[in-house]
């Protein structure tokens, strides 16, 4: 009887199956612990460490991302990524400020773009907007309208050595006054 | 210093002028144009008020005494009156007094069309020009005709360089 059971069991829950939000409801589950992606459910996925957003993905709001990002498809707001790279694909369309710590431009920019390191508008790209970054290259082909202001990085200045502090000097004995000599002693008084 | 350069942005105008520590406003002052005017007659729209109106605020929305230097190349050229002077009256507005401004005209004037050329500063004595096609100009200009259309800058002096061009340092 175990075995068949068991069997059963095996029968009625196949193992591809996820489990279904009323099952898990029963079973007293918080649907919030358990891993919401499904290839269903959402076009936002993670490839080779970064985060992509596909070309029918449209964003309106604030993204912050700890990782690098490409962004194939709309986003309307801002996007930063303090130390990592964001990559605009050829069919990806943000309006919004960027900041990021390097920006591949293949679509089009409309807002201001800060970087702390590079900035590469590719030939068909399109960026319309301040460029604030240490470093630039734009292909020919390339369309862009804007400021554009390098700051690079100062080399941190040599701190000066501390001037050495003066040694306290020691205080050499007062020479000794010559006792007078006595009275006759070596004068000579004429 | 700020510097206005409407040939569009290139690597070598770029690196040249922040390698100064300059900054750089960029446009494609040529791409503006035909996207405001280039349907239908490119000159008569021109005349169009409404066309012409928005054409200023797309490619010419600066505030008064913005830069210190403007390389309009020889973008002049492809402007009719009245929108010819309204630019050059615009760009007397938004560079501070005491800068200059550098501008190429073709010296030839009996040609349907002349070449128009990609422009890029390749180092402090040399300006790299590819060649984009040709192009009916609005109009011819002479000396008399140019010193006319920069009469409320302070100075106008003319070069007549390589590939009949006049190189026109209109000051401030």
């Amino acid at each position: 009887m175990w075995n068949r059971r068991k069997e059963d069991e095996i029968a009625l829950k196949p193992a591809s199956a996820p489990p279904t939000p009323s099952v898990l409801a029963k079973e007293g589950i918080p649907m919030s612990t358990l891993p919401s992606r499904t290839a269903s459910e959402s076009h936002v996925e993670t490839h080779r460490g970064q985060a992509v957003l596909g070309k029918s993905v449209i964003v309106k709001g604030q993204i912050f991302s700890r990782e690098d990002l490409t962004i194939d498809g709309e986003v309307e707001g801002t996007v930063e990524l303090q130390e990592h790279r964001l990559t605009v694909g050829p069919n990806g369309k943000v309006t919004a400020s960027v900041k990021a710590r390097e920006i591949v431009v293949l679509g089009t920019i409309h807002g201001n773009v800060e970087t702390t390191d590079k900035i590469d508008i590719r030939k068909e790209a399109k960026l319309v907007g301040d460029i604030r970054t240490a470093r630039i290259v734009i292909e020919d082909g390339a369309y862009f309208k804007g400021n554009i202001d390098i700051v690079r990085a100062e080399a941190p200045k040599p701190q000066p050595a501390p001037a050495p502090k003066p040694q306290p000097v020691a205080s050499a004995p007062a020479p000794a006054v010559a006792p007078a000599l006595a009275a006759g002693a070596g004068d000579h008084k004429r | 210093m700020s510097i206005l350069d409407l040939a569009g942005a290139n690597q070598a105008t770029i690196s040249f002028l922040t390698g100064y520590g300059h900054r750089l406003f960029s446009d494609d002052f040529m791409h503006q144009l035909d996207e405001c005017f280039g349907e239908g007659d490119f000159y008569a729209n021109q005349a169009n008020p409404l066309m012409s109106g928005k054409f200023l605020d797309t490619a010419l929305g600066f505030g008064d005494g913005l830069f210190d230097g403007a390389l309009v190349w020889d973008t002049l050229q492809f402007l009719a009156n009245p929108l010819l002077q309204t630019v050059v009256n615009k760009l007397h507005r938004v560079l501070r007094p005491g800068s200059s401004m550098l501008a190429f005209f073709h010296a030839e004037e009996r040609v349907e069309t002349i070449p128009t050329y990609s422009y890029r500063i390749g180092d402090h004595r040399t300006i790299l020009l590819q060649g984009r096609g040709r192009r009916r100009p609005a109009q011819f200009f002479n000396n008399r005709s140019l010193e006319k259309m920069f009469q409320d800058f302070e100075s106008v002096k003319f070069f007549l360089t390589r590939d009949h061009l006049r190189e026109v340092i209109v000051r401030r």
